[in-house]
């Protein structure tokens, strides 16, 4: 062997070891493997999706034809090799329902979704951060035991119900917010990266902005109302735990202002669970997202997804549940990245 | 006097019930003087050291005794006066450096803002350059190696003598006047033990601070105390000279303890001390060791005795020396 590779193997070795290049690789075999999955299920599904595509009036030679285009007549693993080579091109199979390349539907849809899950994650933040600090900093008063209540309520509440309830009492009753849609009539903005908010700060348009803003809140408070409640007690259960362990009473034993104390020596420490709680429940807001886009009429790819599962509509199928598994996967490594900025031990030991 | 402590009651809280830890505990420490508590595990020893700080868990409550500082009671302290002792007076290094020090800031972050907070109160706003040079020197004082790295580490980067050197280190910034050490060396390797050891003792000395050495390692506190009290489930047994008590046991208990403790020059390992520490929940109403005593009597099991001045320097509280 040659020192020259010597030194490309041990580069390559190296970049291997790297925490992120290793899952960054796990990733796209565990992506890989959902295809399959999704494949063979969405196939042998009962249902003709031919027949679901062309309605029930066209004649059998038609349908017949159409379910040779679709290749439905070779074996599974013949069609999944064709749809794996259509990947590679950049195309992820016709939707049958839209008649378009599923790829270009997904890039539709996706953009009314990121928005929606981006505004949940922000007021999620927001939200369980401040109520787990409240309660936690003064266990058993009134405002723990007020945020105790709401949190059980959130919990056991599913995040449609209380898209429905906020739907009445804001938007129907008290008037205060739209019911539904992503902009008010008349409103327009032209698209550039689909999320309407960024849009409209694009092109300058504040009052589409404020207008597409009230119309995120109820969507995404529902959304986000289960997640803040559970990640709220989380952080409250480890600031109680924590501020008893000997690394504070040290810091009381030097005189350290309590504010110090608390909000940075107990804070960041209790933080971590909470942070990896946050994945878990990322990955049930998507989960979520397909009802609570039905009810507020939310052009975004949960509806879509919806509509492809009803229809049969196979490649549709493959595309969105792919386009999930990409999702987690890049909010497992975001949420990777925060726990190991949090945590020395995690970020030392890789 | 620098210390004195007289009828303190610890109470821990839970939902259920009380533990009733500390039970009436006197303790006094003259100025420069090097005092040992010792006593078997779950005594109520590091409760005692947590008390003097007022840095008790949140559960635990102080119902009833005094602690009283350099003439002013501790307990009845206003936050200022209590801040200013906390980080100028009395330093406390704890059992277990590991559980300490936070685990998820660098040492370096930890020790400035002790550091700083000590300057503060001294009506000084230090530059962070004048803190660097703080913590480098406390960390040379503690003879810890290459002190720049260490002040970069987290603790776990840390070896387990490494982190009670810096834990030293912290407790000497804030112990002007008196150092509570609690147990330094349980938690380390007996190799370092000593080590460990030898560096307090000589800081000590070089500061000539008084000292609350609090230890179930005999041989320790009979080297470096001058005078020692017993603690058994929350009352003091027995107090005495160092080398009073040693030679002079009066109380069953400091008998049994002593007699326990392995040695080299006898054959075998010492018996223990049969049976258990009581329950906190519902303590024996008398004498809290009547239900382990070899001399147990009627009185000892609903009388809790009284202090018994044995001799000169020498206090019991045993009902056979009535």
């Amino acid at each position: 062997m040659t020192v020259e590779n010597v030194t490309t193997s041990t580069r390559l070795q190296k970049i291997l070891d790297n925490y992120y290049v290793r899952k960054i690789l796990l990733s796209i075999v565990t992506l890989f493997g959902i295809s399959i999955l999704i494949f063979t299920i969405a196939r042998v599904l009962p249902g003709d999706p031919a027949r679901l595509a062309l309605g029930p009036r066209a004649p059998e030679d038609v349908v017949e034809q159409y379910r040779k285009l679709l290749r439905l007549d070779q074996p599974i693993y013949v069609q999944y090799f064709y749809w794996l080579l259509d990947v590679f091109n950049g195309r992820f199979g016709l939707s049958l329902v839209t008649f378009r390349d599923v790829l270009t539907d997904i890039i539709e849809f996706i953009p009314a979704t990121v928005e929606l899950i981006i505004f949940t994650l922000i007021i999620d933040v927001i939200g369980a951060l401040s109520l787990g600090v409240i309660s936690g900093r003064k266990p058993n008063s009134i405002i723990d035991n007020a945020v105790r209540i709401f949190a059980y309520a959130g919990i056991a509440i599913p995040s449609f119900v209380w898209a429905i309830i906020l739907q009445l009492v804001l938007a129907n009753w008290l008037d205060l917010l739209p019911a539904y849609g992503r902009l008010s009539l008349g409103i327009e903005v032209n698209r550039i990266t689909g999320l309407i908010t960024v849009d409209a700060l694009l092109n300058g348009n504040l009052v589409a902005f404020a207008d597409a803003i009230t119309h995120l809140i109820i969507p995404s408070l529902s959304l986000a109302i289960g997640s803040i409640a559970q990640e709220a007690r989380i952080l409250r259960a480890n600031l109680i735990e924590n501020i008893n362990k000997d690394y504070i009473l040290n810091m009381y034993a030097h005189g350290i202002p309590n504010s110090i104390i608390f909000f940075k020596y107990a804070l960041k420490p209790s933080m971590i669970p909470t942070v990896t709680i946050m994945t878990l429940d990322m990955a049930s807001t998507l989960g979520n997202a397909f009802l609570v886009e039905l009810i507020f009429n939310w052009p975004g790819l949960s509806r879509y997804g919806i509509t492809a599962m009803l229809r049969k509509d196979l490649n549709a199928i493959v595309g969105v549940v792919l386009v999930i598994g990409l999702a987690y996967t890049i909010a497992s490594i975001i949420i990777d990245l925060l726990v190991s900025y949090l945590d020395p031990r995690v970020r030392y030991k890789r | 006097m620098l210390l004195e402590i007289n009828d303190l009651h610890v109470y821990y809280k839970s939902y259920w019930y009380i533990l009733k830890v500390l039970n009436g505990v006197w303790l006094r420490v003259d100025k420069g003087e090097r005092v040992g508590i010792i006593g078997e595990s779950g005594s109520g020893k590091t409760t005692l050291l947590k008390s003097i700080l007022k840095i008790l868990p949140q559960n635990g409550i102080i119902p009833r005794g005094e602690i009283r500082y350099d003439g002013k009671n501790i307990l009845k302290l206003g936050d200022n006066e209590l801040t200013k002792i906390r980080r100028k007076e009395i330093g406390i290094i704890f059992q277990d450096p590991m559980a300490a020090l936070n685990p998820v800031f660098t040492i370096r972050e930890q020790l400035y803002d002790i550091i700083k907070h000590k300057m503060m109160i001294e009506g000084h706003n230090p530059s962070s350059r004048e803190l660097h040079e703080q913590a480098v020197k406390i960390l040379n004082d503690v003879r810890l190696p290459d002190p720049e790295r260490v002040l970069e580490s987290y603790p776990f980067q840390l070896s387990g003598g490494m982190r009670q050197r810096v834990m030293i280190a912290m407790a000497l910034i804030s112990a002007e006047k008196l150092l509570l050490a609690d147990e330094p060396t349980t938690n380390l390797d007996v190799t370092i033990q000593d080590q460990i050891l030898k560096l307090i003792h000589k800081l000590v000395i070089e500061k000539n601070l008084s000292t609350i050495l609090v230890s179930h390692a005999l041989g320790m506190v009979y080297q470096m105390t001058d005078r020692v009290f017993v603690l058994y489930a929350g009352d003091i047994m027995e107090e005495a000279g160092t080398n009073e008590l040693f030679n002079h046991p009066k109380h069953p208990y400091t008998q049994l303890l002593i007699s326990s403790t392995p040695r080299l020059s006898s054959v075998g390992v010492g018996e223990g001390i049969k049976g258990k520490i009581p329950d906190y929940r519902n303590p024996p109403p008398g004498c809290r060791f009547a239900p382990r005593c070899p001399y147990v009597m009627d009185k000892c099991i609903n009388m809790k005795p009284g202090k018994i001045q044995v001799n000169k320097d020498h206090v019991v509280s045993c009902h056979l020396y009535d």
